[in-house]
């Protein structure tokens, strides 16, 4: 089975928030084509993102269009890698390999982060 | 399926097969389909057609030739699709179930959408791939591919995507149709799909004239077949798409030899004795109020007593008008509307564009299947259109007729200014009979002439006959022929009256002039005995002189011959003398005579 099977998430301490970090918990899906290039790129750029800034509460599925196939209809899915923004509403998408990160963190509402340095450590 | 596959049955190249489409029309003039296994781009402005045209090449490909299809539509959402085709008979939930159908509605939503870099399209296909394998599909409709344009972002990329969808459709070996709107200047779409689309492009166009709009349809290009190049009327009816091809005129209709009566005695005589043609068409021309009405509806009559279905189309009156006006001139047509023989149909002209007309009165034609089709007046649909369009339509709609054997009479009313040969030169070469009603002014008063101004295939009588309307139905009447003009009506009465009295007079002569002859030859006759009597009486006497002087003549040489002999005998009795007596005896015998 590929890498992107349906419910490969990341630990789920979504229950737990970290101190430090308010927030209510992300459910994000993220379509992929197999392994491409193109596909292993978007998930390592958005486990990047997902863990810099949701760190412990945040859902992360990834799902192999191939295997699912189904799935795609249900999310509208056309163009991949595509990232659903399931919670907290409004729902967003964003299609690409992820690599632009301040427009993941703009739609994703979240601040980037470098104005504050020590929230990171 | 696989007999669905073969089944394009006039494809002209070997090297191409045709997916039918099974639209009425559109066969014929792609001589089979659309292209099998390759994409055809059909495109046109907002409304004129795309979506139900390849809608139904979806639905009548399941329904009518086996073959699932699967539609992606991307402006409206599957339910409102459902609807929309089901007022045309499409009935997609059923296929849906099953199995003959999938529809796939893609949502873009560009203000919900942000690009974080490079993608591509592989959803779509996944989709796609996955909805046809499911199926089996053999057709598919992406309607219109170019919404992605507007909902997702860079165009490059999907350019490069489209050219990628429709090689990966080729090889997938589905008959595929691709909308596009229409584009700006020297574009065929907004997005010049055409550039991926090669095989084969339909374009749609609807156009308005006179606020009556028209729809058509042009094959642009078809590669590696023939096609029509015209462009086409097309009409979205009750039954969906039905194309016009006006080029079906093959002129194979076969002829029939059976006659049909008119309705009207003297006209088949006038006919070659019995009637028109079955199967032909006729046409009666005519003024206002020469009787076209009237002498259609006598042969509604006839065909309806013969026991032929008959459909009357009136662009003029309403039914019970006709009906009641009929039966005024002894023509009844009720009984035979409730033994349901007789269809009388009556269609305001304006009521819908030319094409619109066409397709309804065929129709009604493929439903009822009549015999015998009148249409009264054809000329009332010149309005909806120019003259090219609308002979064009009567050219399609005769074209019809004749293929489907149904004998035709068309009325047809010319304007006082109009010659009656002159509009109707266009249809003219495809009837068959042709019948002039002609008003004749003469004498204060109008009368109904009527004449055969040609009928192929029968002899038929160049004469003209009055046409006269009466409670007891229509009578033709010879026209009274005098002095190189024509009577009819009251003038006719004088005119009889005053060749009577010259006849009359004329016979009078005649035996006063026998007579006198009679006279003259007695008179000759008796002058002739008398001179024969007084020629007889002169020669009596002629005769009668002559005898006596022969009889005096024969005396007197009888005395002469005494006398001589007499002197003989003195002379012998005195010798020597004898000689100068014998003179003297000859002197005296002619005085004698005398």
């Amino acid at each position: 089975m590929k890498k992107g099977s349906p419910k490969e998430s990341q630990p789920e301490p979504e229950s737990a928030p970290k101190p430090g970090t308010p927030g209510v918990p992300y459910l994000l899906r993220l379509y992929v084509t197999g392994m491409t290039p193109r596909s292993v790129q978007a998930i390592r750029n958005i486990k990047e993102i997902c863990e810099e800034y949701l760190q412990g509460r945040y859902e992360l599925e990834i799902i192999d269009v191939y295997q699912q196939p189904v799935l795609t209809k249900d999310d509208q899915i056309i163009a991949v890698p595509a990232l659903i923004k399931r919670q907290p509403l409004p729902l967003r998408r964003f299609i690409g390999d992820m690599s632009q990160k301040e427009k993941i963190l703009q739609g994703l509402d979240l601040s980037p982060k470098p104005h504050r340095p020590d929230a990171q450590q | 399926m696989t007999t669905a596959q073969r089944r394009p049955s006039h494809v002209t190249s070997p090297s191409i097969t045709k997916s039918p489409t099974a639209i009425a029309g559109l066969d014929e003039i792609t001589s089979g389909g659309l292209p099998k296994g390759r994409p055809t781009l059909i495109c046109g402005g907002p409304g004129c057609g795309k979506t139900l045209l390849a809608t139904e090449f979806i639905a009548r490909g399941a329904t009518q030739l086996g073959e699932a299809g699967v539609m992606m539509i991307f402006e409206e959402n599957e339910d409102e699709l459902i609807r929309n085709v089901a007022s045309l008979g499409f009935d997609l939930k059923q296929l849906i179930k099953s199995k003959k159908l999938i529809i796939d509605h893609i949502h873009l939503d560009r203000g919900e959408l942000q690009e974080t870099g490079q993608y591509d399209l592989e959803g779509l296909f996944v989709r796609l791939n996955h909805a046809i394998d499911s199926l089996g599909a053999k057709r598919v409709v992406l309607d219109t591919i170019e919404a992605l344009f507007g909902g997702l972002p860079n165009e490059t990329i999907l350019r490069s995507e489209l050219h990628r969808l429709l090689q990966w459709l080729k090889q997938k070996g589905v008959t595929a149709i691709i909308t596009g709107e229409r584009g700006d200047t020297g574009h065929l779409t907004r997005n010049g799909l055409e550039e991926y689309v090669a095989d084969c492009v339909i374009v749609l166009d609807h156009r308005t004239v006179e606020q009556i709009t028209t729809r058509w349809l042009r094959i642009v290009k078809y590669r590696g077949s023939l096609h029509g190049t015209n462009e086409y009327p097309f009409l979205i009816g009750h039954t969906g798409i039905s194309v016009l091809p006006i080029t079906s005129l093959a002129l194979t209709y076969p002829a029939l030899s059976e006659r049909i009566s008119t309705g009207v005695p003297r006209l088949d005589a006038m006919l070659g004795g019995k009637g028109y043609y079955r199967g032909s068409s006729i046409l009666v021309t005519g003024g206002a109020g020469t009787g076209k009405t009237s002498l259609a509806s006598a042969f509604v009559q006839a065909a309806c007593q013969h026991g032929d279905s008959t459909l009357y189309y009136s662009f003029e009156e309403s039914p019970q008008q006709i009906i009641r006006n009929m039966a005024s001139i002894g023509i009844k047509l009720m009984p035979w509307i409730t033994q349901k023989r007789l269809q009388i149909h009556a269609v305001r002209p304006s009521q819908q564009g030319l094409e619109l007309h066409l397709l309804e009165i065929q129709e009604k034609i493929r439903k009822l299947k009549p015999q015998v089709v009148v249409v009264d007046p054809i000329t009332n649909l010149d309005g909806l259109g120019n003259w090219q369009e609308v002979n064009s339509m009567f050219t399609r709609l005769i074209d019809y007729l004749k293929t489907e054997q149904i004998t035709t009479l068309l009325t047809s009313l010319t304007s006082a200014k109009d010659t009656e040969q002159t509009t109707e030169t266009a249809i003219s070469s495809l009837i068959d009979s042709w019948i002039l009603l002609r008003n004749l002014e003469h004498s204060g008063e109008r009368n109904r002439g009527l004449y055969v101004l040609k009928s192929r295939g029968m002899a038929h009588s160049n004469q003209i006959r009055e046409f006269q309307l009466s409670d007891q139905g229509i009578k033709l009447l010879d026209v009274y022929v005098g002095s190189g003009e024509v009577y009819t009506g009251a003038s006719r009465l004088v005119q009889e009256a005053r060749d009577a009295a010259e006849v009359a007079a004329q016979s009078d002569l005649l035996s006063r002039l026998r007579c006198s002859v009679q006279q003259k030859r007695s008179a000759a006759a008796a002058k002739i005995a008398i001179v024969q009597s007084e020629l007889e009486a002169e020669l009596n006497e002629l005769d009668h002189s002559i005898k006596q002087l022969e009889m005096r003549a024969r005396v007197s040489t009888l005395n002469a011959d005494r006398m001589s002999r007499q002197r003989i005998a003195e002379a012998e009795s005195r010798p020597g003398k004898a000689h100068p007596s014998r003179k003297k005896a000859d002197h005296p015998a002619p005085v004698i005579s005398t």
